[in-house]
This record gives C-alpha cells, structure tokens and sequence, in this order.
C-alpha cells in the first residue's frame, strides 16, 4: 500500500486501446477513481513504443520512450490497462537508455512508478470492486508480458472474485502465449494462425460465455479468431467487466 | 558448414507453411513436447530445490566462461597426462579435417558414433561419408533418420518429427530382419539386432560430451541407451568432440549441472548411463580404447564471449525451450533450417551461419518469454532474439516495406498532435471496410484477415471522447 491516499495517476491508455476499444480506457479512468486515484490523461502521449523495439528499432524506440518518460515523470504513478505496454515502460526503458546519462536515470524511477492496471489495483491501492453482478461464465487468458514480466496473474483473479455471479471456468493452457506477439501475427501470419487456432478450441472447450484477459492486442488476436469460427464467446477487458461493462458490446459488437 | 547455410537460405516461411500443412508431423510434435513438458512439470515440482540449483547452475557456468582460457587449458593439461590427445578446431571445416584424418590413418572403414549435436553442428557426417568410411548412428533416434536420411529436428529427440507409426513403416523397409510387430519394444529389439555387429566391428566410436570435467581431463557423455558405452568401449580408437563450452571446474560442477539438465530435458531426475571418460585403456584395464582423441572446437563461440550473445554459452542443450515454444510446436525442427532448432536455436543458426540467411529465426517469435521461463540455465532468450532483431535493423536486412512502415508510424508517434489526427482519420477510414463489429477484409492487413477477423473500431479515438468529456465539464457552471 502506497500510504498516499489518493495518488495522482498519469493512465497510458495505449495505442490500440485509443483506436479500436476507448471503453477500455474510460473503464481504468472508473476504476481508478473509485478506488481514490485522481486521474489525468496526458495529452502527450502516443504509443510506448513496443513496435520499434520488437522490431529492432532502437532509435525510435528510444526516441518514444524519452516523450513518454516526460510525459508522464510528474505524476506518482503510471498506470497501463496492459501487461505487454507497461512492461516496456518497466523493463523495455531502463535498458534501452541505459548509456544515456540525462534519460537513464529517469527510465529507472519511472519504472517504479509503472503499473499494469488490475496489480496497480490490488496491490498498490488495495482495492475491491463493490456490489458488481454478472450472471455469466467467463474463462481468463494470462497475456505472456504481464505473466511473465511483471508476475501478473493472482490479481486479476482477485477482483474478478469479487464480482456476484460471475462463474470463472479453468481454461488449458491458460498461460501458453495465444500467438499474437505483435507485428508477429502478421508477419508470420501462418504460423500466429495455427496457434491462435489451438487457443480459440481450448477456449470454446470451456463453454464459458466471456473471454477475459488483460491486453488488447491479445483479446482482439482470439477474438478475431473466435468470431471467424464462428464461436458466440464474448471477449472483454478484465476492467471493463470490474467497470460493471459487461452488459455493454463486447469487442465486435456494435455498440 | 555449407548444408545448413544452404537450407536457411531457402525461405523459412515456406518451410514453415509445408511444416504447418504436415498433420502426422503435428501429432509426432504434440506427443513428445506434450509429455516432455508434462514430464519436466512433475520433476521441477518435486525438486524443492530447482531455483536455487537454477541459480547454481547459472553461476557455474557464467564462473566457467569468465575463466574459460584457463579451465581450457587445465583441461588439456589433465587429458593428455591422462594419455588422451587433444586437438584444437578454430571451426567447423578444422573439425571435420581433423577428425577425418584421423579415420584415414587409421584406415578406418567403420565408424560408429553416438548421438551428438556439435557433431551435427560441423558437419561430420558428410564428412565422413566424403571420405569414403562408413558411419553408424547408434543413438536409436539418430538411427531412425539416418535410415530416413533425415537431419535431427530435436536436439534431444533427433527423431521427435517421426511418429512411432512412421517408425515401424521405416523398419519394415530397412531393417535386415524386420521387426515382426509394430509396439516398442519389438522396434526397439529390431534396432539392437541391427546395430549390434556394427558396435562390435567398429574400427573407431566417436562420441560428444554433455561435460569437460578440467580438474580430471575426464569427459562426461550422458545416455539413456547405453549407446554411448558401447560406441565409445570397444572400439580401437574413441574420438570425442566437443564445444569448448561444455568445459566445468570439477566433477561435482558437473553434477550439479546434470541435475538441471535431466530434469529439464527428460523429468528423469538422472539419465540411464552417465559415464565418465578418462583417457584410454591403461595397462590392467579389462577394455576401453587404445587411444583417445578430444577434439575441441571452438565455432564462433570465442567471439560470442565479446559481443551481446555470451549468455547462451551458458546453455546446456536440454531442450526445454522448444518444448515448451509455441512457435517450435507449430513447425516443428527442420523449419528451422539450421543444426540447432527452436528458441535456442534462433539464437544460435545467426551466429553459425550469419544472420543475412537466418534473420527470419530471431523474427520469427511472439516474445512470450516460456523458453527463459523453462531454461535451466536462466538464459535470457527473448533479450538474445531482440538483440539479433537490432543487428538486422542497423544492417538493414529487414525488408523494406518493414522499414518504411516502421519509418512513417514513428514519425507520427513522435508528434502527439498529428498522431492524434492520423489515429481520428484512421479510425473512420477502418469503419469503411467493416459491417457490423467486425472487418473480415482489409487491404494491406491480408496477414490479420486471412485468419481472423478485425474488431471494427468505435467511431471516435479514446481522447476524442475523454476531451469531449473535459469540455463538456469544463463548460459546466
């Protein structure tokens, strides 16, 4: 626990929440103030920076994550509603400007300060959802970076455990990478195909109605493949179901 | 080492796409990874110790390759006072002249050989087969593709692409007296007949090492076949060839590393055979070879001590990290192209073989970061692929159209202002090709919408909406 009661949070909304899903980003705003954050949303910022480096691109990268530090340094906390981007804030950016005397400094205090939102939820403000309901069956996907990066895992779990009515089903294979990876899935569009493939059977195994899990590129990679099939699975953010969202479009619905 | 360099030449994407079209090699890549991993899952879980033998592990070999000139050199000092001979290879084409030269003096007409991937990696069996000796692979896996004339796809289970069905076909075919049922034991009793009078008739067993043990000049070879005692004991003369970084301080070092490496290769918590070699047969010695070569080759790995690659000297080959990659799963080994498949491998092949030929390998990977989670030996693989990605683009082997999409989203995403617009513009333009939620076709998305479809996105950006709000709060009394 922070011991500040209400801490003044920067949320990155992320590039891809921005362009394809805002009520993802409109569900962090809400749940960050309920739990006594005040919220702002930089106007500067634009994307972490993920693509350039995957690819190699360090001087981009490196370049997005220098706007992005300055961006968001003055706030006592950076919040993500993604594993994959907050961990290139927390261990992308330190070791891209580890040579750069002015930047690298700042890199490693932003960092700490760097929050994937439902472990910044739970762990940082100790935070509950309160009188949430949903009659439904929903399995969960562990998205690789927050799993691995940053040790995200009992958390989302946590605050879905608070939700009345919600039914969580086990789901195989939950922490095997369902193949999206980025510019990955479209440069090796075959092979993301067959692997996405073997995530979407493991996910209509479990009959649950929604797909939950913490990264949109994730989320629009099975739900894309989902939809394709032909599968009915409803796929949300794990806020947007905390946000009490779920009773609204799920990603390819019209809303 | 020309094969490979030649196979990696030949698109991966391709190779891939005929893997991914091959059902038989998806139910021979699922039954061995699926239990390998399940195995590894039971042994780790009852090894209370694991992390911390982890962190041994890691240590030892990082001390080993910090000091490896004089772990090299105590090594060498040992194995010939043992009456070995030691040799050394600055590369693959000085391995092979020397190994083959000694089978010539030799006149060797026979040689078996028990399963080894730096043998592999030098290319030694066609250098054998240039030279004219005959060559026995005694491993019962190496054995199966060198009926198939196959390369291995695993480096623990050369023949992990076959399934046992395909296995008892080659049999059949091959065998001098074919296995007359198709279970496994009856297939694995067929390959000891056969292999049999070639272990005895052999003029010379070559062998690797899974360990240089520096404080004996012992070499450690691990089996779960017995193969490799039988290649390496009755035979005239034992050549063993290993990397120069399989090198540890003592025989408890070794030890230490075994555990990892069982475990993390098989569940087993030790091999069938783990034998130590110490030179050749002394005088009142019941058997073992009258002489004893150690050929050490080096391959590139001295350079890798100076650049970003160093910490994959650490790896001992179990092959968890293909067995637990998506990637691996789906194409299996050969896809690779190079000696050394999967996660390990895309770290490796740019360094065998350059990275113009291979760059596909360190690209082709989701960064999910299993393969580290699993490695024994804390091998930071994910960082190791990014940083051949960074090579490539300083190079700029990567495709044009790659750079140029790259070039222009940057330039956006560095001016908030503009990116703001291109990201309100864009959004509207992407509603054009949907109906409903969904984009089943987009131009120039062909990799997304070949196999899935595309969420269509809300009709205004996040910070559309999220400014609409504040002015809308904002112009409130």
């Amino acid at each position: 626990m922070s011991g500040q009661p209400n801490p003044r949070v920067g949320l990155f909304v992320t590039c891809l929440v921005d362009a394809i899903r805002p009520s993802i980003g409109f569900s962090a705003i809400q749940l960050l103030e309920e739990a006594g954050c005040r919220v702002e949303v930089p106007q500067a910022q634009t994307c972490c920076g993920q693509p350039a480096l995957n690819s190699g691109d360090e001087k981009d990268a490196a370049a997005l994550a220098r706007q992005t530090i300055a961006a968001f340094e003055g706030f006592d906390y950076i919040v993500l509603p993604s594993g994959s981007c907050a961990g290139t804030i927390v261990h992308g950016y330190p070791d891209l400007l580890a040579k750069d005397p002015v930047w690298a400094p700042r890199a490693r205090i932003l960092a700490t300060r760097t929050h994937e939102i439902t472990s910044f939820l739970v762990d940082v403000m100790g935070f509950r959802p309160k009188g949430r309901r949903l009659s439904a069956t929903a399995t969960y996907h562990d998205s690789c970076a927050g799993l691995r990066e940053l040790g995200i895992a009992a958390q989302p779990r946590a605050l879905l455990a608070e939700v009345a009515g919600l039914e969580m089903r086990g789901l195989e294979g939950n922490d095997v990478c369902c193949g999206f990876g980025g510019t990955f899935c479209v440069k090796y569009s075959d092979i993301s195909n067959a692997i996405v493939t073997e995530k979407a059977e493991a996910i209509e195994r479990t009959e649950a109605d929604l797909l939950l899990a913490g990264d949109l590129g994730c989320l629009m990679n099975m739900a894309g493949k989902l939809n394709r099939r032909g599968a009915r699975t409803r796929c949300f953010h794990t806020i947007e179901v905390l946000a009490g969202r779920a009773d609204g479009p799920a990603i390819g619905e019209e809303g | 080492m020309s094969a490979p360099e030649a196979s990696v030449q030949v698109s991966f994407k391709n190779r891939a796409k005929t893997a991914l079209a091959d059902r038989t090699l998806k139910i021979a890549i699922d039954r061995t990874t699926g239990t390998a991993e399940a195995k590894r899952a039971v042994a780790v879980a009852a090894f209370p110790e694991f992390q911390a033998a982890r962190a041994r592990g890691r240590a030892i070999k990082d001390h080993v390759i910090a000091h490896l000139d004089h772990y090299l050199e105590q090594f060498e000092r040992n194995a010939t006072a043992s009456g070995a001979t030691v040799h050394w290879a600055s590369d693959d084409a000085e391995a092979r002249a020397i190994i083959t030269r000694i089978c010539l003096d030799a006149k060797a007409k026979l040689v078996t050989r028990s399963k080894s991937m730096l043998g592999e990696e030098i290319g030694l069996p066609h250098a054998l087969a240039d030279a004219g000796i005959e060559r026995v692979e005694t491993d019962l896996a190496e054995h199966i593709i060198q009926l198939a004339g196959e390369a291995p796809s695993h480096i623990v289970w050369p023949a992990m692409h076959r399934t046992r069905e395909q296995v008892a076909e080659l049999f059949k075919m091959a065998h001098h007296l074919p296995p007359s049922a198709d279970d496994p034991a009856t297939m694995v009793q067929s390959a000891r007949r056969e292999l049999r009078a070639k272990f005895l008739g052999a003029d010379i067993g070559i062998s690797g090492s899974n360990f240089l043990v520096a404080d004996t000049g012992a070499t450690c070879t691990v089996t779960n076949e017995g193969n490799a005692e039988l290649t390496t004991t009755p035979p005239r003369i034992h050549i063993v060839t290993a990397g120069i970084e399989k090198i540890v301080p003592t025989t408890a070092h070794a030890l230490s590393l075994l555990r990892l490496l069982v475990r993390s290769a098989t569940g087993g918590e030790l091999t069938q055979y783990t034998t130590f070699h110490c030179g050749p047969k002394r005088p009142g010695d019941a058997d073992g070879p009258e002489e004893m070569h150690i050929v050490l080759v080096d391959n590139g790995r001295t350079r890798m001590l100076d650049n970003e690659f160093r910490e994959m000297l650490r790896c001992i080959r179990c092959g968890a990290c293909m067995n637990h990659c998506v990637v691996y799963r789906q194409i299996g080994g050969h896809a690779y192209g190079g000696t050394y498949p999967g996660p390990m491998g895309s770290v490796l092949t740019p360094v065998l073989n350059g990275l113009a030929g291979s760059r596909d390998l360190p690209n082709a990977c989701t960064m999910n970061g299993r393969c580290a989670e699993v490695c024994p030996v804390e091998i930071p693989i994910p960082t190791l692929l990014r940083a051949w990605r960074i090579r490539s683009w300083r190079e700029k082997l990567e495709p044009g159209s790659l750079r140029a999409g790259i070039g222009i989203w940057a330039v956006l995403a560095r001016r908030p202002g503009l990116y703001g617009l291109a990201s309100r513009i864009g959004v509207r333009a992407l509603r054009l090709f949907g109906k409903g939620g969904w984009i089943a076709r987009l131009p120039l998305a062909g990799g997304w919408t070949a196999h899935r479809d595309l969420p269509r996105p809300a009709g205004r950006t996040f910070m559309e909406q999220y400014r609409a709000q504040q002015a809308h709060k904002g112009s409130r009394p």
